[in-house]
């Protein structure tokens, strides 16, 4: 349609009107169509990523197992004040849930979970349950009679917490603090503690590495760019190499080197600096993790250094040498400062890589080199107390995305470059 | 940055010296990579030198560990999940991620950065999160312990390079390129076969190869997600160093390095290439 002006040179009123639709029209349908072009990709990272790691968050507080396999104790519980012994009906309800339970083979998982609260609930429950033709009623007397314990107010307190749908324990685990059947929180003797000791070490371990980076992406990225840039770009192999080399291979390769048999102490030893029966352990252990974990995250700290020092001219460097300042000063007051935004963001880069890491220190840390995430694993895998795993991920998640909000505040999103 | 003439003493000394960490640095940085190439071909089952290699004894040297891996059913196995696991998952995330980055592009596009910021957050997760959270849901879907899990996994781990690498081509890429086209009176589909793709498809390339790497080289959600049958190589290397580490693992090192060395070579050749396009360099 063609647009027509009055005898003032204005736009009609319908027609300012129409020509904002049709402007607002098209740019809602660009809008569509960037949505429509981010939308496949954005549905897959919640479907396969997000949701995955929601749900795991989910674990972290949720308690299912008494609340589902001992249901009638639970309700029953919901009653008693916890001043003094349940009734014979809570005793009922109990010698009904350990029957059906036992039948159902599904008695375990409650007792398990059970005993992730107080030691020796497991051998109770399962112990009362396998003596099942002997639950009689009265209840009361007849439980008592098989275990003890049954008699005891606080094993009914850890039943009644346990009891609920959702729970803090897990956090509260991870914390290194115990709960006392009266719900009292506090820390856990000092012996103990593993949980917090261990963020704490992962943490100063990943500054100790950060730190190593910098210190030696530092003078590397300086020399790369200044240098010519056919020089810098066969140099950057080195850089790069690693970079593109499997984790896994670096990792066996500082087992090959550093190991009491391996590449270093044979050369020290043939050398002379020690004696072949005083070979110094550097692997399994923290030595080892720091080492081996610099080395790869080494190329994450230069690359984004190498490429904020090329943009930095020169010139100002000689402006304030001529102006009579020292090199030192030159460097440190001029230089230095132009080139925070590249160390703050390697730093934070590899910072975040390495409070993450599993691989690594689970092969060459041994006991002294462990990480957070080696815990997470253990009790993924080993213990299979999944909710204080995903309570010990979620404490990490949030660490890390924390630092992260940091990077994007000093970097700018878009500003993450590889290669 | 030759030492000028007028330099002093000292600053002739700190010249030299600071070229001598450097290459101290580099050293550190390279000779992990370096070693492992003559130690697997070592006749013994050691993972040092031995004093035949030294004096470069010819019977010192063997091929064996190579051979181990070569006729090893279960190092065969594993080889071929990583090509299946890794083919697929870098196709589907080359392609979604390439798609998606054409969207963020858009200045129209609305919450850019919540989207962005989702978009690369399983490079920002850490593994063993994502591993934790993928086992427990993937297994309440039923896919895992299949090749299907393995590679949907795979390919989220991967897409954040694509997208990366592909936004950071296209921040570059003049937009009047596609007014032309359409002014000349191309469609939408031919403009982008045609002017867009073969502008960006550098990034692609980058990205996709970032990807196969990704997905070639991971192995904690693979711990996690995979079962025997899909035992990936390194999920095999992985067993291999914990349990008793042979040889045979340094043979493999050397032969993902030749292909890290290929990788490299080939994303190096594709930022000139771009470079060259663009007019930068």
């Amino acid at each position: 349609m063609a647009i027509t002006v009055d005898s003032t040179g204005d736009l009609s009123p319908e027609e300012q009107k129409r020509l904002k639709g049709d402007l607002s029209r098209s740019l809602r349908q660009k809008k569509i169509r960037a949505i429509l072009l981010v939308a496949p990709l954005v549905a897959f990272i919640l479907v396969t990523f997000i949701f995955p790691i929601g749900n795991m968050l989910v674990r972290s507080v949720d308690n299912p197992q008494v609340h589902t396999y001992m249901p009638n104790v639970t309700e029953a519980l919901k009653s008693w004040d916890g001043q003094e012994l349940p009734d014979e009906t809570i005793y009922a309800a109990l010698a009904k849930d350990l029957i059906e339970g036992r039948k159902a083979k599904t008695i375990g998982k409650a007792a398990t979970r059970l005993n992730y609260e107080k030691s020796g609930m497991r051998s109770l429950i399962t112990g009362t349950a396998r003596k099942h033709k002997k639950i009689v009623a009265p209840y009361k007397e007849s439980l008592i009679g098989i275990k003890k314990k049954w008699g005891d107010i606080d094993t009914w307190k850890i039943i009644k917490k346990t009891g609920s749908p959702v729970t803090g324990s897990f956090f509260i685990n991870a914390f290194d603090m115990v709960e006392s059947p009266d719900g009292e929180i506090s820390f856990a003797p000092e012996k103990q503690q593993i949980y917090l000791k261990l963020f704490w070490r992962t943490v100063w371990m990943s500054l100790l590495i950060t730190f190593m980076t910098v210190l030696l992406g530092y003078p590397v990225s300086f020399l790369l760019a200044s240098l010519p840039m056919k020089t810098a770009n066969i140099l950057m192999i080195l850089v790069l190499l690693p970079f593109w080399t499997s984790l896994l291979v670096r990792t066996s390769s500082w087992i090959a080197l550093l190991q009491t048999e391996g590449i270093l102490n044979d050369l020290l030893v043939w050398l002379g600096v020690i004696s072949n029966e005083a070979r110094v352990q550097m692997i399994y252990n923290a030595i080892g993790t720091v080492v081996a974990m610099t080395h790869i995250l080494l190329p994450f700290m230069i690359l984004p250094l190498y490429s904020v020092m090329k943009t930095v001219p020169p010139s100002y460097v000689r402006a304030a040498r001529s102006l009579g300042a020292t090199n030192w000063t030159a460097f440190w007051r001029v230089y230095v400062p132009q080139t925070v935004p590249g160390v703050s963001a390697g730093a934070i880069l590899v910072f975040i890589l390495s409070i993450g890491y599993y691989i690594t220190p689970a092969l060459v840390g041994g006991e002294s080199g462990r990480f957070i995430g080696n815990m997470i694993a253990y009790h993924m895998q080993k213990s299979l107390n999944w909710g204080l795993a995903a309570a010990l991920g979620v404490m990490l998640l949030v660490m890390v995305l924390a630092i992260f909000a940091l990077y994007s505040r000093v970097v700018g999103d878009n500003k993450v470059k590889l290669g | 940055m030759a030492v000028p003439s007028y330099a002093g003493p000292l600053e002739r000394a700190w010249y030299y010296g600071f070229r001598a960490i450097c290459v101290l640095i580099f050293i550190f940085l390279i000779t992990p990579i370096l070693v492992i190439v003559p130690l697997s071909f070592n006749v013994e089952p050691y993972f040092s030198f031995t004093e035949g290699m030294l004096t470069l004894d010819p019977d010192a040297y063997s091929l064996k560990w190579y051979q181990d891996f070569f006729t090893s059913d279960r190092w065969q196995e594993s080889i071929k999940n990583s090509v299946i696991v890794a083919f697929f998952s870098t196709i589907l995330s080359t392609g979604l991620g390439t798609v998606a980055a054409l969207g963020l592009s858009r200045s129209e596009l609305p919450y850019k950065g919540i989207i962005m910021g989702l978009l690369i957050s399983p490079m920002i997760v850490p593994l063993i999160i994502a591993a934790a959270g993928m086992f427990f849901f993937y297994s309440a879907l039923g896919i895992s312990n299949s090749y299907l899990g393995l590679i949907l996994a795979h390919t989220a781990l991967g897409t954040p390079f694509v997208v990366i690498t592909v936004t950071a081509t296209l921040s570059n890429f003049d937009t009047t390129l596609i007014k032309a086209g359409a002014s000349l009176g191309a469609t939408p589909t031919y403009t982008f076969f045609k002017v867009t793709m073969p502008l960006i498809m550098t990034g692609v390339i980058s990205g996709a190869l970032f990807a196969l790497m990704t997905s070639f080289d991971e192995v904690v959600v693979a711990i996690f997600i995979a079962g025997v049958e899909q035992r990936t190589m390194p999920m095999q290397m992985w067993a291999g160093i914990r349990e008793q580490i042979s040889p045979t693992i340094l043979a493999v090192a050397t032969l993902l390095v030749a292909m890290s060395i290929i990788m490299l070579t080939t994303v190096e050749i594709l930022r000139r290439r771009s470079d060259k396009i663009r007019g930068i360099s």
